[in-house]
């Protein structure tokens, strides 16, 4: 009998402590998947950030570490340094990368630092309750936010691809959603060439997936995907923003 | 021994840690300790190694931390403000067991504060620094000699115990040009680090982390702690006594105090004053012990310190009320002199304290 469909080596048989419907699932699987395409799985090391993906490090099956609130881009940074021919990625939220981790991201993307970054912007603060993020949209509820971000105090949303993408170390940047089979298939090939990009020592890499936190933002899994169609894309246009490397 | 160079103490500092086979420096720019990343920048790359100016310092002791994960000797330096900035990285590199060596030269505060030598972070590097119940090991060398020697151990012990080191030295030791001699032949340790993370190839994967949401389990994980600090001090613990046999009064400083303290007890003596110097090497583990033990002998004990009042603290258990235990500090880079110091001596002998 043919095996079609099982769980990639690169994601261990631990069963993951995220909420019923959240996207992080998904998107730990499309990471493993390329992980796992590549053959890269023995000589990979995983940074997990500070959110509700502290605990990808008993998720991916690889050597693992979890960095401090925001700090992963240094992490990786000295890891990278140390062992140039490992492939070394980060995996971060939204208040992780592009809040409290902003200098570290932007400094990496600019040293043109060989590693690759899976963004995850569900647009809040997941692991503490649901807070404002810097990505929280305009008018978006939130428990720091209750009538909505009102950009007069709250300022604007943060594009970090747009931000990054102005920078010289940045080979490879897109945005990509996992709302439908066809986004999940575009994120792949978007992560794939964003490990790739590091395999061929182009420079700096990320894929930023806007995704789903239904539980805080108080809606179900299919309500959650519809809203990041129509509220979430508009602001933040999906698509490769960024991709010059010798492996695009 | 190799020949006798002349070197300032910050370029001592960083040529140590190339002898000592570190060959990863991630630092950002702050005064008075620019030599050292200056000559890591030009020094490295000659070496195989790499230089990296970070972006900040909370950026710089990350790095250091991944470097660390990595299996590697690396280290950073910096000064007062920017160690603060550093706090976070090593409460989460001593709650890893991860080994690196971080250097503290050390300027006067609180805040921007100064540029001139001081020895007011004492109970940040003693003490722990950052949040948790955590200790670097914390060394005041006292000669641009001793910077190259104790830097050197710093390695070893950083990897033995798999614990950040901390050097504490200042402006004045780190401008100061002192002939300094390197070892000719140096084969660092070499200790195995199986629980580095460079990729699972041949064995089961390794994860590096100090989150523990258990409390059993994190529990456990201070007591482990405690017991590598317990046994650090019966280890690690250094310090240097001069004229201490039948000294009616012991001065107790270390670094470019002890320098200045030394002269005063010699002007003492030569005065008819029986004083001595006890000079702390390891600053944590603190030689309480030995300081102890000198009390039974000493009359009284005088601190001195670029400082309000910090070692002093750690004086004054260590002798647990058997003797009188005196202080006398400068601050905010202000240092003391050989005059004032053996002032405040004649003061302790003569009882006018
Ligand atoms: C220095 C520090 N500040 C604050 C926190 C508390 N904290 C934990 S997770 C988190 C937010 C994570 O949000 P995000 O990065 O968007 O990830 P998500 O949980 O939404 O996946 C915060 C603020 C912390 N652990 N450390
Ligand atoms: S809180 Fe939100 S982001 Fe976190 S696991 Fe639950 S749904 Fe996912």
């Amino acid at each position: 009998m043919r095996k079609v469909f099982g769980r990639p080596n690169a994601l261990t048989s631990a069963p993951t402590h995220y909420c019923p419907g959240c996207t992080h699932g998904i998107i730990h699987r499309v990471v493993a998947e390329v992980i796992d395409e590549l053959g890269v799985l023995d000589r990979t090391i995983g940074i997990a950030p500070v959110g509700c993906a502290v605990l990808a490090y008993d998720y991916f099956n690889c050597d693992m570490i979890e960095a401090s609130h925001g700090r992963a881009p240094a992490v990786a940074t000295g890891v990278k340094r140390v062992l140039p021919d490992r492939v070394v990625f980060t995996y971060q939220g939204d208040g992780d990368l592009a809040s409290i981790g902003m200098g570290e991201i932007v400094h990496a993307a600019a040293r043109g630092e060989n590693i690759t970054v899976i963004f995850v912007n569900n647009t809040v603060y997941g692991m503490t309750g649901g807070q404002m993020a810097p990505t929280t949209v305009p008018g978006q509820r939130t428990t720091t936010s209750q009538s909505g971000r009102d950009i007069s105090t709250a300022g604007y949303p943060i594009k970090v691809c747009e931000l990054l993408a102005t920078l010289g170390g940045a080979a490879y940047i897109a945005r990509v959603s996992t709302t439908s089979p066809a986004n999940v298939a575009r994120a792949k090939r978007a992560v794939k060439k964003a490990f790739q990009t590091q395999l061929a020592g182009d420079g700096f890499a990320m894929v930023e997936f806007l995704s789903s936190c239904p539980t805080t933002w108080g809606m179900t899994p299919r309500e959650a995907l519809k809203w990041i169609d129509e509220h979430l894309e508009p602001y933040f246009p999906l698509g490769e923003f960024v991709s010059r490397g010798r492996a695009s | 021994m190799g020949e006798k160079v002349l070197m300032k103490g910050n370029e001592a500092l960083a040529e140590a840690a190339i002898r000592a086979g570190c060959r990863y420096f991630f630092g950002y720019p702050i005064t008075p300790q620019n030599e050292v990343p200056e000559y890591m920048s030009r020094r490295l790359p000659e070496v195989g190694g790499v230089f990296v100016q970070a972006e900040s310092e909370v950026a710089a002791s990350n790095m250091i931390y991944g470097a660390a994960c990595a299996g590697a000797r690396v280290m950073t330096s910096s000064s007062s403000p920017g160690i603060s900035l550093m706090q976070e990285a090593l409460s989460y590199i001593a709650g890893a067991e991860l080994p690196c060596v971080v250097a503290n030269i050390v300027r006067g505060g609180p805040g921007l504060g100064g540029i001139q030598p001081a020895q007011s972070d004492y109970l940040q590097a003693t003490k722990g620094g950052g949040h948790g119940d955590y200790h670097l090991f914390v060394f005041g060398p006292g000669s641009v000699q001793e910077i190259v020697d104790i830097t050197m151990e710093a390695f070893e012990i950083a990897d033995r115990y798999r614990n950040p080191v901390m050097i504490l030295s200042d402006g004045v030791l780190g401008q100061m040009m002192e002939p300094v001699e390197f070892p000719d032949h140096y084969e660092p340790g070499n200790i195995p680090k199986p629980w580095a993370t460079t990729g699972a190839k041949g064995r089961p994967r390794n994860i590096i982390t100090s989150l523990e949401l258990d409390p059993v389990k994190l529990e456990q994980h201070n007591i482990a702690l405690a017991e590598k600090y317990k046994k650090a001090s019966q280890e690690l613990t250094r310090h240097e006594e001069y004229m201490t046999e039948d000294a009616d009064v012991v001065v107790v400083a270390y670094g470019t105090t002890a320098r200045v303290a030394r002269a005063a007890v010699d002007r003492a003596r030569k005065a008819g004053v029986k004083a001595g110097l006890f000079r702390p090497i390891s600053l944590y583990p603190f030689p309480s012990g030995a300081l102890f033990d000198l009390a039974t002998r000493a009359g009284a004990f005088l601190t001195v310190e670029m400082s309000m009042g910090q070692m002093v603290e750690d004086v004054r258990l260590a002798v647990n009320g058997t003797r009188p235990v005196h202080f006398y500090g400068r601050a905010g880079g202000m240092i003391p002199t050989t005059r004032e110091v053996y002032g405040e001596i004649c003061k302790v002998v003569e009882g006018r304290v």
